[in-house]
């Protein structure tokens, strides 16, 4: 058995699946965190916070998206591939966002 | 194997195997539900060649139509609804699938040392949603056609033209998520089922620019998608996200559309770079120049394809701030670009090359696809854009990337798999023959068009000034050139799958992987799974191991 | 010749895995089938995040334009509803994750009642969507089919405090409906694939198929059903929550 065989290779993979069982009460924890979350969002929106409306709302949106991906899809406990391939994800929508408003924002510069 | 010239090995002695994946099971049904990904490649080749030939006809047309200045041959709309369908089926079911899915689909697990693509059913799922896609498409030509052009601008596509826009943009709809699948599989594939020992520096650069194109498929497809779902939406119940009088934007489609449409340009030439890196070392006998390098610019190009979008879109009323920051991101572009012609030039320098056909065609990829590439550069300058834009000097310059860059590299790489995929030679002397029309007939065809355009020749008219027509016919006459250049490819192919010399296991004495088992494959690939010790063009592992080939009986 | 190649591989450390019923003979382990399989599920939600995009992108873009059509679009949303809904859609995902959880500790039971409860929240949240869709229909708020811009044009007894929109505005509400259909709508379709793909996961689940130690696609179930309430985790004060308080 000199001969690497695909068992040692994926072994030496840096990215090899790591199995990790998630405890139900870390998933009660962050259902609880959801559901405060969600009150808060629903009265943060009654408040007048001018501008920072939306940036509350959103602010509280991402946390929520966060907690879900890392705990409920246990992105926490996933392999380093995975990680970069949520990043990616985000990353490009982001290129998407921001690069479309670049041409929005800017349009009207110069002509007032 | 003296070093000047291969010799190939000895072709009378070579045998068909006895076993391999064409034969492991007979009948339709045993096909249409393969799991087998040589199998499914072959399916697709078959599709896209077929959608080639509706494209093919369409092309001529055009031409034939635009031998005069009057366009006697048809009216203003059919000529628009031709164009359409020629676009159309040109760039979603021709130049998209044909790499990636024929050429990819045959050479990726073979060349990884896997048994197959991660998940085979997705894959045949992928071809059968193609197929769909493509009846979609047939369905909207016979019933009347699509005059919106390839790009489905809103409002146009949206509020003024009465043609098939909802079946047409559903076919597109359909086929995104069969390239959506197909690159999600190569992906998977590519980092999960690589063979002991395969790391990612040893695969060939082949490898490295499919995962580039998968990228893209699958971050950048999509958007379009939903920009087709929201232009169908819109035609058919009147939600307004693109009507100006319900608030919407149409500019805003075009962002959408590009963001896939730019990457997706890019999946139309990124494959042809893979192919060629393989089939200049072959032949040049050469570990590609910058291994390291080659294989980085395709990621590069893969992700600077998400940054350029908005070149296409610079004289429509987008903010010239943005312009600017896109024009730059273009130029830049050229970069990887051309650090693969260069690679590619050092390798063949003082190499033994030998001038096969898939050399060949090699050669004019890399003359066609840098003037394709520079006078990209011209387009992406602001000031150029605006006099060149909408031009036939446009139409020049992507047909020089698609069809002298991409159509010249899946040549190529078809010629080259060719002895793999059948197990039989084509004949070389037409071959060559062929090549040498191809490059003929592109040139004549193309490169009027760059002066035509330059003179100021809109694209998308059916007629044009008198004063145009010298060069139009020029053009239409070497259009004729390069249909011969197709036509007598596919019957010396074809020819060739019963007549055809036999070609033994490794025709080209090429080190790749593929090319260590027997021709046709075994429906598994590899007896054993290969264990990978050398580096990726290894020419001196090979001779040392050249009679150790797996085959069966 | 012999195709199982795989059985005459060495066995080493996963040597235990290596006769796994549920190999298929492509891959050399189940760990390299399992990240596999989980990393194609990811890939495939990646599309998803660009697929939604586009149209996040178009609201960004038109929200800004149309500020004062989309406060007032937005004002038309049931409260009660959405809240229900996310808090719905977030009991769903937690019960999936238990489910998830059921099928790791092989508790067949237990995945049972969590995928059942999990599709009956699916259900009541489509059942609740359906009705808010009934309501703005009601009120000819659907752009192209059914709409008029009357409720934005006047002041409406049951929003007092909301000042009539300049007619030109009003029509940019469409602007507003347009993208909560198509959001909302394609958000509701996803909900509907789950819901048919739970009620045969619930079939097979009944037979055993999961709790014998192959829960791949229970666990790519997961990921997608999450998925799609983090999309309603952004659509909820997109849509509904802008500027409550005005």
């Amino acid at each position: 058995m000199t001969e690497p065989t695909r068992h040692d290779q994926l072994d030496l993979e840096p990215t090899l699946y790591e199995h990790h069982v998630v405890s139900p009460k870390v998933y009660l924890g962050v259902f609880g965190a959801l559901l405060c979350f969600t009150a808060l969002t629903v009265a943060a929106s009654y408040l007048e916070l001018g501008v920072f409306n939306a940036v509350v709302a959103i602010a509280i949106a991402v946390t929520k998206a966060v907690l879900v991906i890392l705990f409920f899809m246990h992105i926490r406990y996933s392999s380093r591939l995975l990680k970069l391939t949520v990043a990616s994800g985000i990353f490009t929508f982001l290129v998407l966002i921001t690069l479309t408003l670049s041409d929005y924002i800017s349009r009207a510069w110069g002509l007032w | 194997m003296s070093s000047t010239s291969i010799v190939l090995p000895d072709q009378q002695t070579a045998t068909m195997p006895k076993r391999s994946y064409l034969n492991s099971s007979y009948g339709l049904k045993s096909w249409l539900l393969t799991l087998d990904h040589k199998r499914i490649a072959i399916l697709y080749l078959i599709t896209t060649v077929f959608f080639f030939m509706i494209g093919g006809t369409a092309a001529a047309l055009i031409r034939l139509n635009l031998l005069t200045p009057g366009g006697e041959l048809m009216s203003a709309d059919t000529y628009n609804k031709v164009f359409s369908i020629h676009g159309l089926i040109m760039v979603f079911f021709f130049l998209v699938p044909i790499a990636p899915a024929v050429l990819g689909n045959f050479c990726i697990p073979l060349m990884i040392g896997a048994k197959d693509v991660a998940f085979p059913r997705l894959n045949l799922t992928s071809w059968y949603l193609f197929v769909a896609g493509g009846l979609l498409e047939l369905y909207t030509i016979i019933w009347g056609g699509i005059d919106t052009g390839w790009t489905f601008t809103t409002p146009l596509s949206t509020h003024y033209v009465n043609t098939h826009v909802i079946s047409g943009a559903m076919g597109i709809f359909v086929a995104g998520f069969s390239s959506i699948l197909t690159g999600l599989n190569f992906i998977v594939t590519i980092h999960r089922l690589r063979a002991p020992g395969m790391t990612w520096f040893r695969l060939p650069l082949f490898i490295w620019s499919y995962y580039a194109t998968s990228i893209i498929f699958v971050l950048a497809t999509p958007v379009i998608a939903i920009a087709l779902a929201l232009v169908m939406l819109e035609r058919f119940t009147g939600i307004g996200v693109f009507d100006p009088a319900k608030g919407g934007d149409p500019l805003l489609f075009q962002h959408l559309f590009w963001f896939y449409s730019h990457p997706a340009v890019y999946v139309m030439i990124l494959p042809g770079m893979g192919v060629m890196s393989e089939v200049v070392a072959c032949f040049s006998r050469k570990r590609v120049f910058g291994y390291t390098a080659v294989g980085f610019s395709s990621v590069a190009i893969a992700v600077f394809s998400f940054f350029v979008w908005a070149h296409h879109m610079f004289i429509m009323g987008i903010s010239n701030y943005s312009a600017l920051v896109f024009s730059l991101m273009t130029m830049l572009v050229a970069v990887p670009s051309a650090i693969k012609i260069f690679n590619w030039s050092s390798t063949l320098y003082k190499g033994s090359i030998s001038f096969d056909t898939p050399i060949l065609y090699a050669f004019s990829f890399i003359g066609l696809f840098t003037i394709g590439g520079l006078t990209g550069v011209f387009l992406a300058a602001l000031g150029m854009n605006i006099h060149l834009t909408e031009t036939y000097f446009i139409v020049a310059h992507f047909h020089y990337v698609m069809v002298g860059g991409m159509v010249s590299a899946v040549m190529a790489g078809l010629h080259f798999w060719w002895p793999k995929i059948t197990g039989r030679m084509y004949p070389e002397m037409l071959g060559r023959l062929a090549a040498s029309i191809l490059f003929i007939g592109f040139n004549l065809t193309f490169f009027p068009q760059f002066i035509l355009g330059y003179m100021g020749m809109p694209r998308r008219y059916h007629a044009y000034p008198p004063e145009f027509q010298i060069l139009n016919v020029l053009s239409t006459a070497g259009a004729s050139v390069l249909a011969i250049g197709y036509i007598l490819p596919g019957i010396y192919l074809l020819w060739s799958l019963k007549y055809g010399k036999i070609a033994g296991s490794n025709p080209w004495r090429a080190p790749g992987l593929e090319w260590q088992v027997q021709s046709p494959p075994l429906e598994e690939n590899f007896i054993e799974t290969p264990v990978v010790d050398f580096e990726a063009y290894d020419f001196e592992w090979l001779a040392k191991h050249e009679n150790e080939v797996q085959t069966v009986g | 010749m012999d195709s199982q190649v795989i059985a005459t591989q060495p066995t080493s450390a996963h040597g235990e895995h290596g006769h796994s019923p549920h190999l298929r003979h492509h891959f050399a382990t189940v760990a390299q089938q399992r990240e596999a399989a989980s990393f194609g599920m990811w890939l495939f939600l990646l599309t998803e995040i660009m697929f939604f995009g586009g149209m996040f992108t178009a609201y960004l873009i038109y929200r800004n334009w149309y500020y004062p059509a989309f406060v007032a679009g937005s004002h038309w949303m049931i409260m009660w509803a959405g809240t229900l809904n996310t808090t719905v859609l977030i009991c769903s995902s937690f019960t999936m994750a238990m489910g998830v959880y059921s099928a790791e500790m092989r508790n067949r039971k237990a995945l049972l009642r969590y995928l059942f409860i999990t599709l009956c929240f699916g259900i009541v949240f489509l059942g609740i969507k359906a009705y808010e869709w009934h309501d703005e229909w009601e009120h000819h708020h659907v752009p192209g089919l059914n709409f008029s811009i009357n409720d934005f044009t006047h002041v409406d007894q049951r929003y007092p405090q909301d000042k009539p929109l300049a007619p030109d505005m009003a029509e940019k509400t469409q602007a507003y409906f347009s993208l909560y259909f198509m959001l909302t709508g394609v958000h509701a379709l996803h909900m509907l694939v789950g819901v048919s793909i739970l009620v045969v996961l619930l079939f097979h689940a009944w037979r055993g198929a999961y709790t014998t130690g192959h829960m791949t696609t229970i666990e790519n179930f997961g990921l997608y059903w999450h998925f799609v309430d983090i999309v309603w985790i952004f659509l909820f004060p997109l849509l509904y929550l802008i500027s409550r308080h005005q």
